[in-house]
């Protein structure tokens, strides 16, 4: 009954807290607004998530949000540094080739969104299986040396938190 | 308003300047279109994210409320920029690159560009 009525707790809650971050004034009203805005839409939406995993390990996930906050700063600046001091010709691109453990298509939405937003790589493409990323890297003399970091940093904590 | 409120408001207003137009620059220098991707998804958000940084300890600081809404371009920011990204690298290796110009998947199949995926003709 109560999976019925609230098929995706963490849904419910995001979307309350995004409307009283919208409407940026906390107050019943709003509340109770957001509440009902939060119970209708997973309900309504509930048949677009057929196999929907578990987070397992919400401290996991915490701790990766966090981790990827800290690595977008740093990329940042590398990215910034490399712009203005690297010669045009001495930016050695190059593609990647990363294989998956990650087997859900929401671990690896994760995983891609973070490749794109961390030191110096984009995510291009999957290979039609999806067992395969295509990262293109901005600058490195060693893709073998990216393609373990990432694998290390960020695709381990993922598999924890979707098993 | 304070002066240490004010200093702080406009160092956070002077790094997401910096960093805006060095994300910019970028696009000048960089060569090829996989290359520029990385200057706007990068250098750009710590560009935005300083300025609302600035803006929240602006309303907080002088203001005196907490201001919720720089939280949510942060996320609606952290959620559109890899899809946008994406989508211009696909389009992209769509209409310019051949599957030779691409390393191998090292799988039975090739990339999702060029080869559909298993029974898709099917269902």
């Amino acid at each position: 009954m109560i999976t019925r009525l609230v098929p995706h707790p963490i849904l419910s809650a995001t979307l309350t807290l995004v409307w009283l971050g919208l409407v940026n004034k906390v107050t019943l009203g709003n509340l109770l607004l957001g509440a009902m805005l939060g119970l209708a839409i997973p309900m309504l939406t509930a048949a677009y998530w057929p196999n929907r995993p578990r987070l397992r390990k919400p401290m996991v996930a915490a701790r990766y949000i966090g981790m990827v906050l800290w690595d977008i700063v740093i990329a940042n600046v590398e990215v910034a540094m490399i712009i203005l001091f690297k010669r045009r010709d001495e930016v050695h691109s190059q593609w990647i080739v990363i294989p998956l453990d990650l087997t859900s298509p929401e671990a690896i939405t994760w995983l891609a969104g973070t490749i794109t937003l961390t030191p110096g790589t984009v995510s291009a493409t999957l290979s039609a299986d999806a067992s395969s990323i295509l990262v293109h890297c901005l600058h490195t003399d060693d893709p073998g040396d990216v393609r373990d970091t990432i694998k290390a940093r960020y695709e381990a904590p993922l598999k924890e938190i979707f098993p | 308003m304070t002066v240490i409120a004010e200093i702080l408001v406009s160092f956070f207003l002077v790094v997401g300047g910096i960093f805006g137009l060095v994300g910019s620059f970028g696009l000048l220098k960089l060569r090829t279109t996989m290359q520029r991707l990385h200057s706007p998804t990068k250098a750009t958000t710590l560009g935005v994210g300083g300025v609302l940084i600035a803006s929240m300890l602006y309303f907080l600081l002088v203001g005196g409320t907490l201001s919720f809404h720089e939280l949510l371009i942060t996320l609606f920011l952290f959620l559109t920029a890899p899809i946008t990204a994406h989508f211009i690298a696909k389009t992209y290796m769509a209409r310019n690159l051949k599957p030779t110009d691409l390393p191998e998947t090292g799988r039975d199949l090739g990339w999702a560009i060029y080869d559909d995926a298993p029974g898709s003709g099917t269902d």
